[in-house]
């Protein structure tokens, strides 16, 4: 793992953590931009983790860029011995699977996919040797999913899954970007998943629809009164849902009288790469006490 | 109709509210929109007596059509869109007195891209996070979150009464629009290691023009040569292309190419992250004219380092602080 710095312009400095994705380097781009935050240099306007990286965008008239540099790489040291343990929250999201939404979508661009005859899930199964699709769906639920970055469009969360690096779902992005994607899609792509926050263009392959709203502008759902729910650290967990629960879901948020299943849990790398599934379990039974 | 207020006649191609931005809220996803132009919209609020960072109308390409509910102060800056009141023209960077019932319209654009309607008092529509910008793509901000339409009723603060009609900007201090001969600077970073030496030089030897996806979120450039890649092995997640870079945050002004082939340099509605690799970033000073760029319009790309980088910036601050001695 080997830290690059790298000025954006005279606004932005770059710091990629490692060239490849793991959970050390996004514990590590965390401790980071959290000892930045606490840091509180004045200059300083913006501070966004990302997967295994982060940037800082400052003013240049109040902080030298050279200065705010050589302070940032002074964490680096720190946040390499630092305790890899986070307070953090669970969130439960339920799925509906193969939803007619996403399936409409993804016949309507097919000729922009790696294979035009079958569908994102029965493609993504196959790349990634499942014998079939309720296999492949199954693993997706099963084990539980950091935020390991919010952006790309307002309140959208990347996500990565809690298994070891062989037991990650890959799969390409589409040939071509799609330029209709349904709000609250479950999207994949690389080795990072997603839940499109809004209606939009996308490259991710498809596999299902949450009838739960992640980001509300107008402020209205009564869970999203700050506009949206994910931070990077949160951990989410998949629950697959059938169309009947997925209807009485979006009435229940319509009504108000959904509220999201959140429980505080804390995570600890080392306990994690120490025994994944054991580590998975107690998270689980956390959520479900 | 409110008290103080305009009727949408016509709405023009994508007429939005903006102001100065929304800073703080990008490591979630929220960019910081507002004046694509910053320079244009201050000039235009310091005619009419405005604060600097109070709510203007941004008007791509075609003017928008406004009924005034009651008297106003207007000044329109940017770019050539001449205004016109109840069909006499009147000028631009200068401020002029529109009466309760006049429609403000324009002629046809002569020049630049983006036009800047400042009204004293400014736009009243509600703060969101501290901004009265618009960010359509996540329907927040401004007037309902999205462009205006026909029919839209648009609220007006009370003015300071500090501005003049007649008050105007001489030419000296404004900033004309480029027809041809425009150049970006940019200083090269973040992933440029990941083209080869030759790329690296045809990226800045080209002539590249921009592309008809050119909007608030970006804007993108083609016909210069395609970028190759020094060979590598794919990091883990970050994909197949070796364009691809595990998803990282995208500085604003950053240029990314996907596939190689087309540079698109992210603006003030910038998507915050991404997985396609950047090879480098325009300069802060350089951001306002990129605003300003039609749809086919040559441009040459030219590196400089940061420490001019940061010159260029002085040389802004210096025209801003100069239109407090000319206005």
């Amino acid at each position: 793992m080997q830290t690059r710095y790298s000025f954006g312009g005279d606004e932005h400095i770059f710091v990629e953590v490692d060239e490849e994705m793991s959970l050390e380097a996004f514990f590590k781009s965390l401790s980071m931009t959290t000892a930045v935050r606490e840091a509180d240099i004045a200059g300083i306007t913006e501070i966004c983790p990302a997967n295994a990286s982060f940037q800082i965008k400052f003013d240049p008239d109040v902080i030298a860029p050279q200065v705010l540099m050589e302070r940032l790489k002074g964490f680096e040291a720190a946040a390499e011995s630092a305790e890899k343990t986070i307070e953090t929250r669970i969130i439960e999201i339920p799925v509906l699977y193969d939803d007619p939404w996403t399936r409409e979508t993804l016949m309507r661009f097919r000729e922009r996919h790696q294979d035009p005859d079958a569908t994102d899930l029965e493609y993504a199964a196959r790349v990634n040797n499942y014998p079939d699709v309720a296999s492949f769906i199954a693993a997706h639920a099963a084990s539980p999913w950091f935020v390991s970055m919010v952006g790309f469009v307002a309140g959208l969360p990347f996500t990565y899954q809690l298994v070891e690096r062989e037991k990650q779902i890959e799969v390409p992005k589409y040939l071509r970007p799609r330029t209709d994607t349904p709000r609250l899609t479950i999207g994949h792509g690389g080795c990072f998943g997603c839940i499109y926050s809004v209606r939009g263009a996308g490259g991710y392959q498809m596999f299902g629809v949450t009838p739960m709203p992640i980001y509300d502008p107008a402020g209205k759902i009564s869970y999203l009164k700050e506009l949206m729910i994910f931070r990077p650290g949160d951990i989410l967990k998949f629950r697959p849902i059938e169309r009947e629960e997925y209807d009485a879901t979006v009435a229940a948020i319509e009504d108000g009288s959904f509220v999201p299943k959140i429980v505080p849990v804390t995570f600890s790398l080392d306990a994690f790469t120490a025994d994944p599934a054991g580590t998975n379990a107690k998270l689980l039974e956390a959520l479900n006490g | 109709m409110a008290e103080r207020s305009f009727e949408v006649v016509k709405p023009g191609l994508a007429t939005t509210v903006q102001d100065l931005g929304r800073p703080g809220y990008y490591h979630l996803g929220l960019p910081l929109s507002g004046a694509m132009d910053r320079f244009a919209l201050i000039a235009a609020n310091r005619l009419v007596g405005n604060a600097d960072g109070a709510a203007g109308l941004e008007a791509v390409f075609l003017g928008p059509e406004l009924r005034f509910s009651a008297d106003a102060l207007v000044a329109i800056t940017g770019a050539e869109l001449p205004p016109k009141l109840d069909g006499v023209e009147q000028p631009l960077w200068t401020a002029f007195a529109v009466k309760a019932g006049q429609v403000l319209s324009f002629a046809f654009l002569k020049g630049g891209a983006r036009a800047y309607i400042a009204i004293a008092g400014g736009i009243d529509v509600p703060e969101v996070l501290g901004s009265r910008s618009t960010y359509a793509l996540g329907a927040l901000g401004g007037f309902e979150g999205r462009a205006l339409k026909a029919g839209d009723v648009v609220p007006l603060g009370a003015p300071t009464g500090s501005g003049r009609e007649g008050t105007s900007l001489p030419k000296e201090g404004r900033r004309p629009t480029q027809e041809s001969g425009v150049e970006i600077r940019v200083v090269p970073g973040l992933y440029w290691h990941r083209i080869t030496e030759d790329a690296q030089a045809g990226f800045f030897e080209d002539t590249w023009k921009v592309a008809p996806e050119a909007d608030r979120i970006g804007y993108r450039f083609r016909g210069g040569k395609k970028l190759d890649f020094v060979p590598r092995q794919q990091p883990f997640g970050a994909g197949s292309d070796p364009s691809n870079i595990v998803d990282s945050c995208y500085p604003y002004g950053s240029i990314q190419v996907p596939g190689g082939t087309e540079p698109i340099v992210l603006h003030r509605d910038a998507v915050s992250g991404g997985g396609y690799f950047m090879i480098g970033t325009v300069i802060s000073a350089d951001m306002d004219l990129i605003g300003q760029l039609q749809p086919h319009q040559p441009v040459r790309f030219q590196s400089v380092t940061l420490d001019e980088a940061l010159a260029a910036r002085a040389v802004e601050k210096v025209r801003l602080a100069k239109l407090g001695e000319l206005i």
